[in-house]
């Protein structure tokens, strides 16, 4: 059997940039820890020949479920509730961090 | 006369009325043999002598008595109801017990509350849970853990752990939780209450703070079998806002209790794994085989070495593995909403819990490593749905311990562990990989601890029904309920 991953620091940097979570440089070795005894549990499923298995994503056995597209009034919010639990706002608008020209 | 009878059997037992069940708590509220400010008053003081050391209630609702006083004409009459806080609820704080939703306020109600309040229920409070309902023991709540009603030294298990104490510790009348592997059933489990997971899809997950889509199913702890029943009544059905509900009726849960187990067939899993076999959790479900005998049932054991072949796969050890990756999967892609622009807080708010998990997933779901993990645990997915389809084909429902590590584990015992919950919680993912209903019922109590054991039965996709009929039969036929006060 092959042997699992290894992740480093380095890994975790990456993935943290990837997930947008920040996290300081103890976290960063807790977590190379922890992914290192995780991935061991995770490869197990190495040993299962899964050749022509579908996968299974949902178990419902439902498709392409639709409804009518009418606006149901009752349900809409006023733009004060909208923004009610917005950190930040501004003349009616979320007001957020500039994310485009970095 | 009868209400007569009734005070002076509530004075012979010592009985208050924050230790009815919901149906009793109904009946007595519609037959005016109580008044809402009665039941209202013990409820609260209930909650002010148990609630700073248990830490249950993370909210509590100030217009309960106000609002059930209009409800007397209702289903559910204006009973108290405890509700995870994961649950939006409309102008009352919804934290899913993190730091990044402490402020959060929802401008409205997921579907299962506007039907609990249609129904009558009134929600007492917000109840503390593993923060984004990570966990297995409510230690990973940024607000404090809860400690377990039958013994304050001992956790009540979780993510459901503040709902499942709640009921326990009889500072509600019927609880609501949700599971996406053991979140329900396992604190039941710990805390010695019935706890029921519906089949994925047949309760909606519209407005509830999501942890696993493809798994999450909302569902109630009671006091009893028949409780959880009423509650799923209304609980229940096709939701427009959420797609993977049901078009299947519902089918009224109660008229399935009290029915005979005659030619019923039982299959026992899971008891000679190496981990549990020879436990008093195995002894346990052995014991409840003979009382299934007796109740005039076929039980047999399903061998764990049936697995693995066929394309099958009984044993649970794998199913940690797919579960793992699907719910961090799933995780990190549900919680990448929450950006700190709309409504909560920044990223950096995220409990240790959360960040280890939406980690996890962001690598599970990443270039090059997506087909190596989150496809093939789909894959391993299929091949445990298919031997539970043909286990159905012989057994009407499977029972099996509902926790793995048996009675509840003492405070602390989650502490840096990253498996923690998913170790403990090995026996409820096959199922709930497969999307199937159980409930956990007391089945045994330690004399010396008070510490409950509990008892799984799966039944069947859209097959609650057999499962509460079973799990009646085996509350009326044993004595591990004893500690709900019954009046009749």
């Amino acid at each position: 059997m092959q042997s699992s991953l290894s992740f480093t620091t380095s890994d975790i940097t990456h993935i943290s940039e990837l997930a947008l979570i920040p996290v300081t440089e103890e976290e960063k070795t807790r977590l190379a820890d922890g992914f290192n005894t995780v991935i061991k549990v995770l490869d197990s499923l190495n040993q299962i020949d899964v050749s022509g298995i579908e996968p299974t994503h949902h178990v419902t056995g439902l498709e392409n479920i639709t409804r009518e597209d009418i606006v149901d009034e009752a349900r809409m919010f006023t733009q004060k509730e909208a923004l009610q639990n917005a950190p930040v706002s501004y003349d009616g608008f979320f007001l957020v961090s500039r994310v485009l020209d970095k | 006369m009868t209400d007569f009878f009734w005070l002076v059997g509530c004075l012979i037992n010592n009985m208050k009325l924050n230790e009815l069940t919901l149906i009793e708590a109904v009946k007595k509220l519609q037959a005016k043999d109580i008044s809402h400010a009665e039941l209202y008053q013990e409820i609260q003081k209930e909650i002010a002598k148990k609630n700073p050391e248990l830490n249950m209630y993370l909210t509590i609702n100030p217009e309960a008595e106000h609002e059930a006083e209009k409800l007397l004409n209702t289903p559910l009459a204006g009973v108290p109801i405890a509700v995870k806080d994961n649950y939006l609820t409309k102008d009352m704080k919804t934290t899913a017990s993190s730091h990044v939703l402490k402020n959060f306020i929802p401008p409205f109600d997921s579907t299962v509350i506007a039907k609990l309040k249609h129904a009558g229920g009134v929600i007492m409070g917000k109840t503390n849970m593993d923060a984004w309902a990570h966990g297995s023991s409510t230690e990973t709540s940024d607000f404090g853990r809860t400690k377990n009603p039958r013994n304050p030294d001992y956790l009540p298990g979780g993510s459901s752990g503040g709902s499942a104490a709640a009921v326990a510790s009889d500072t509600c009348i019927g609880s609501i939780g949700s599971e996406t592997a053991g979140s329900i059933r396992q604190p039941a489990s710990w805390c010695g209450v019935v706890g029921l997971k519906p089949t994925y899809g047949r309760v909606s997950r519209a407005g509830i703070v999501p942890m696993a889509s493809s798994t999450d199913s909302p569902g109630p702890i009671g006091k009893t079998v028949e409780d959880c029943a009423v509650m799923l009544n209304f609980m229940a059905g096709k939701d427009p806002y959420d797609a993977t509900t049901s078009i299947l009726n519902v089918p009224d849960f109660t008229q399935f209790v009290g029915k005979s187990l005659k030619g019923m067939r039982i299959g026992v899993c899971y008891i000679d794994h190496p981990k549990i076999i020879g436990t008093a959790a195995a002894l346990s479900i052995e014991q409840a085989g003979k009382t299934f005998e007796q109740l005039g049932a076929t039980v047999e054991q399903v061998m764990l070495s049936e697995s693995l072949a066929d394309g099958r796969i009984l044993n649970p050890n794998y199913a940690i593995a797919v579960y793992t990756i699907v719910q961090r999967s799933e995780v990190s892609s549900n919680l990448a909403g929450y950006n700190g622009i709309r409504y909560d807080l920044g990223r950096g708010e995220f409990g240790a819990e959360a960040k280890r998990r939406i980690m996890l997933g962001t690598f599970t779901l990443s270039k090059g490593y997506a087909d190596k993990y989150y496809v093939k645990a789909q894959q391993v997915r299929t091949l445990y749905i298919q031997n539970f389809n043909q286990l159905f084909q012989t057994y009407d429902v499977l029972i099996a311990p509902t926790s793995s590590m048996g009675y509840a584990l003492p405070l602390g015992a989650s502490k840096d562990n990253p498996m923690f919950g998913e170790l403990e919680d090995m026996l409820l993912e096959p199922s709930t990989i497969a999307g199937l209903p159980g409930i956990s019922i007391p089945c045994f109590r330690d004399e010396t601890t008070n510490l409950y054991l509990g008892m799984n039965i799966i039944a069947k996709q859209w097959d609650e029904q057999k499962m509460i009929q079973i799990a009646h039969a085996f509350e009326l036929a044993t004595t591990w309920n004893q500690w709900v006060h019954r009046s009749a």
